[in-house]
């Protein structure tokens, strides 16, 4: 039954459980004894209200844009990828291999070699659970999630074995050289004359947008996103319609992992420069919220990243700023966000259709 | 609980002479679709009464909101004279109303008698309840002819006998209105049979039956009054015996109905399909098909008679390349098909072989998806709808999308609704155009008018004859005889995986087809 107008759907409803999750944090700010409208003015103004705030939040949407779309393009399937931790972090090996090997080139050369080995990489860490739940039928959630620690390990494991400077202690890759150095927002502000405080906000970005355009060609344009498609609706169908349910979960596991693959790109060639134990840090598992909240659909995965970049970045100063607000509570406002959009959904669902429904059947009475 | 409920629950309170259910002015929205449109009927103890009408007329709300399942807007309910308000089916349960749903509410694992006592135990402990209900049931096994073994598990017994447990169910929780519908859906016509006179029992010991069903031959068969829905409406009650199917089609449709297949002598050319000993074993490690010889001929519609469950559907199934056999063979025109190394429906479709399955609503269509994505569903691949090696070409997909709505009256009109939003005949119609439109060698069709409204299957009959005239094998399974009857040029009838008979239809009829449906061959018998 459809009753609602469309703009309901997907703007005010998000915006109504944003509206409740913040309520019900700034609830809990409240009873820790701070004033929620002071921590949300921090928030906003950490956030949102200088070039370095906004830096930042850009950096931080950039990965969840990624990691959303990674997990946006399997739901189309029905495939519940919840592996973009761990294909991100096995990412950063491939992106470590190019940049380590080319850095005395130039980054026009590294950037694309970095983009393919990101892809490659996340792509063949979703590659396993794919083909275990394609032939096998195993059960994707368990299985991706189980490689987000095989891929924690494995981490541990080249680092230690093959990357770390010989002599140090730290499970690190040694700094890339300048020519692995993608260029920062602020850097190609300068391109044009402008003047902004240095973030580690960078070219990733306009990957990501990129990657959202070439997400909603392939899942509305293309042969293979109609097959996708159908697949994700019913199986049978598709089977029905001469479609090789195989084929069409290993493709998509593949684009899901490479999407998810090319966040290392913003953090470990943009931010780190290096390869590290801690590049990935949750990201994997806030595109599964971006995702959810953005139905799925590029424009909502952006907006949803935004709000998620927001919320890490205005966090972060929120804790800076007010040390009474622990770190923890910052999480706890994030989980609200998740909670609200995405497991208690059909709370300001159900009442909003009804809402419409009487508003229209109202106007047809009269 | 109010006072009234208290009542209702004691029939004998209410006044004998009122009718067992009267309904007042009920109406029901959904959204701005009005299923129910101020409905009155009355329905006299002790009789059975029928309710027809077309899919999406409003039989199963009004059914829903007389067993609490949904609420009306306006309206009364009285039972036995009393007015009555049912919330859920606990009130209905206590005012007496059992219902026996299309499909069945039966815990599969559990006994006859631990489903007839779920829900209506007498204490924590089960023994009491089940010594009880044991007793009851060999009692109304005797009344009734309802026998069933109080002890066998639901998943062992025929449709037929769970039907008798759903019965069974009502009347443990003492209902005197026994609401069914459309009951005969699964049975064979022998069962349909003994259902009938369970029925004719039931009202001889005074218990008031409403009956749902879209079959005329069936109200005519047992009913005393008929009600009639269309739209939402009830457009006329009357008494059985002064009115003929005619009349109660063109009450429901709105206009006159053929209810005949009108077709011309088929012109039968070569055999276009042959198929041999064919086998599928499905991944239970059941045999579904056990050997299968048939031969499909130009030019002929080749009808598959059978109880449901007999193989008619690995027979679609593997033939459409949805399942792979695990043995026999199948050539066409000539050539060679491979059906046992693997199933690919795509290959089936490049070598003309359509498929119109039998459940449009898990395979046949994309719900979601608009109208003409849906019309090119499974030909997709087709150079036609190609922009580029990766895109596909939208405009070319609506534009043969708006073709087939114009060509197949396809209502309403639009290719951009999704496909749930169109009625089940034109569903059914988006499916019937796209695969006859592909130009295929061999049809094969599924339940062709399942839930399909009496104007749409006049029209999907003849779709199916037209291609047939046009020198097409056709390859019909329906568990509707009469539909089977009407458009076969050739009948065979499939009992467990295998085929035991062939008829002609202007030499058999219903009793001889479901003789054989039962597995009984009465010219063997005969011989």
């Amino acid at each position: 039954m459809k009753s609602m107008p469309r703009w309901v759907d997907l703007f005010l409803i998000p915006a109504i459980n944003v509206f409740l999750a913040f309520l019900v944090a700034g609830l809990v700010v409240m009873f820790i004894g701070e004033d929620p409208l002071h921590a949300m003015r921090i928030m906003i103004q950490g956030s949102l209200g200088s070039d370095y705030g906004i830096g930042y939040t850009l950096f931080y949407t950039t990965s969840f844009i990624f990691t959303g779309l990674c997990v946006a393009v399997a739901f189309h399937a029905s495939i519940f990828n919840i592996g973009g931790e761990g294909q991100a972090g096995v990412a950063g090996i491939g992106v470590a291999i190019v940049a380590l090997t080319l850095d005395q080139t130039h980054w026009l050369l590294v950037l694309p070699l970095a983009v393919l080995g990101a892809g490659l990489f996340g792509a063949a860490w979703a590659a396993v659970p794919a083909y275990l739940n394609a032939k096998r039928g195993s059960h994707i959630v368990i299985t991706t999630i189980m490689f987000n620690y095989i891929a924690a390990a494995l981490l541990i494991y080249v680092l230690n074995t093959y990357l770390k400077v010989p002599g140090s202690m730290a499970p690190e890759s040694r700094r890339f050289a300048g020519g692995a150095h993608i260029p920062r927002l602020d850097q190609m502000a300068e391109w044009i004359g402008l003047e902004l405080t240095r973030t580690p906000a960078n070219i990733s970005l306009f990957l990501a947008l990129l990657a959202c355009l070439l997400v909603w060609l392939l899942i509305w344009r293309t042969r293979f996103g109609y097959e996708l498609r159908a697949f994700g609706f019913s199986e049978p169908a598709a089977v029905y319609a001469g479609m090789a349910p195989f084929r069409i979960i290993m493709i998509t596991m593949l684009i899901s992992g490479a999407l998810a693959g090319m966040m290392a790109i913003n953090v470990v060639l943009g931010e780190l420069q290096r390869l590290n134990l801690d590049s990935v840090q949750g990201a994997g598992f806030v595109g599964i919220a971006v995702a959810l909240m953005g139905r799925s659909h590029p424009v909502g995965v952006i907006l949803a990243a935004l709000l998620f970049g927001v919320l890490y970045q205005g966090g972060a100063e929120l804790a800076f700023e007010i040390p009474a607000i622990p770190s923890q509570m910052i999480l706890t406002i994030q989980a609200l966000v998740i909670l609200f959009t995405g497991s208690l959904e059909n709370m300001v669902r159900f009442p909003m259709e009804r809402l419409f429904l009487f508003l229209r059947l109202r106007k047809e009475a009269r | 609980m109010s006072v009234a409920e208290k009542t209702a629950g004691q029939p004998e309170t209410a006044a004998p002479s009122a009718p067992a259910i009267e309904l007042i002015g009920i109406s029901k929205a959904f959204g701005p679709v009005q299923a129910n449109k101020d409905i009155s009927m009355q329905v006299a103890r002790g009789t059975i009464h029928g309710i027809v009408g077309e899919n999406g007329a409003g039989k199963s709300t009004l059914m829903s909101i007389l067993y609490g399942f949904y609420r009306a807007d306006k309206g009364e309910i009285r039972i036995g004279g009393v007015p009555t308000q049912i919330h859920n089916s606990d009130d209905a349960i206590r005012a007496g109303i059992g219902m026996v749903h299309q499909h069945f509410m039966l815990v599969q694992n559990f006994t006859v008698l631990e489903n007839v006592v779920l829900g209506a135990e007498d204490g924590a402990l089960l023994k009491p309840s089940l010594a009880k209900a044991r007793k009851l049931l060999t009692e109304l096994a005797h009344e009734y002819e309802l026998e069933v073994d109080p002890d066998a598990v639901i998943h062992d017994l025929a449709v037929g006998f769970q039907q008798r447990v759903e019965i069974l169910k009502a009347l443990y929780r003492h209902a005197d209105i026994l609401i069914l519908d459309e009951p005969t859906g699964v049975l064979t016509p022998a069962e349909a049979d003994h259902l009938f006179r369970i029925l004719e029992g039931l009202r001889r010991e005074g218990k008031t039956i409403i009956l749902i069903t879209h079959k005329l031959r069936e109200i005519m068969a047992i009913t005393d009054t008929v009600s009639v829905m269309r739209r939402g409406e009830m457009t006329a009650t009357v008494k059985t015996a002064d009115t003929s199917p005619a009349e109660l089609a063109e009450l429901m449709v709105g206009r006159q109905v053929l209810l005949r297949v009108d077709k011309k002598p088929a012109q039968v050319g070569q055999t276009l399909m042959q198929i041999r000993g064919l086998r599928v074993t499905d991944r239970d490690g059941i045999e579904r098909l056990k050997g299968i010889d048939l031969d499909l001929r130009a030019g002929e519609i080749l009808g598959v008679a059978g109880v449901a469950g007999n193989g008619q559907s690995a027979l679609l199934e593997v033939l459409g390349g949805i399942t792979a056999a695990s043995g026999g063979s199948v050539t066409l025109n000539g050539q060679a098909l491979d059906l046992t190394a693997h199933a690919d429906a795509g290959e089936r479709r490049e070598q003309g072989i359509a498929h119109v399955p039998e459940d449009r609503h898990r395979l046949g269509l994309i719900m979601s998806f608009s109208e003409w994505e849906n019309s090119c569903f499974g030909y997709h691949d087709r150079p036609q709808y190609q922009k580029s090696r990766l895109l596909m070409d939208r405009r070319a997909m609506r534009d043969d999308a708006r073709e087939k709505i114009e060509k197949y009256d396809i209502r309403p009109p639009s290719c951009d609704l999704a496909a749930a939003n169109f009625s089940g005949g034109n569903q059914q119609k988006i499916v019937i155009a796209r695969e006859v439109e592909s130009d295929p060698d061999v049809l094969l069709v599924g339940q062709p008018t399942r839930g399909v409204d009496i104007g749409a299957i006049e029209f999907i009959h003849n779709e199916i004859v037209h291609l047939r005239d046009q020198g097409k094998a056709v390859l019909l399974v329906s568990v509707e005889l009469d539909e089977i009857l009407g458009l076969s040029d050739r009948i065979v009838v499939m009992f467990d995986g295998r085929i035991s008979g062939e008829r002609l239809p202007s030499e058999t009829d219903q009793n001889e087809l479901g003789l054989l449906m039962a597995g009984i061959d009465p010219k063997e018998g005969a011989a």
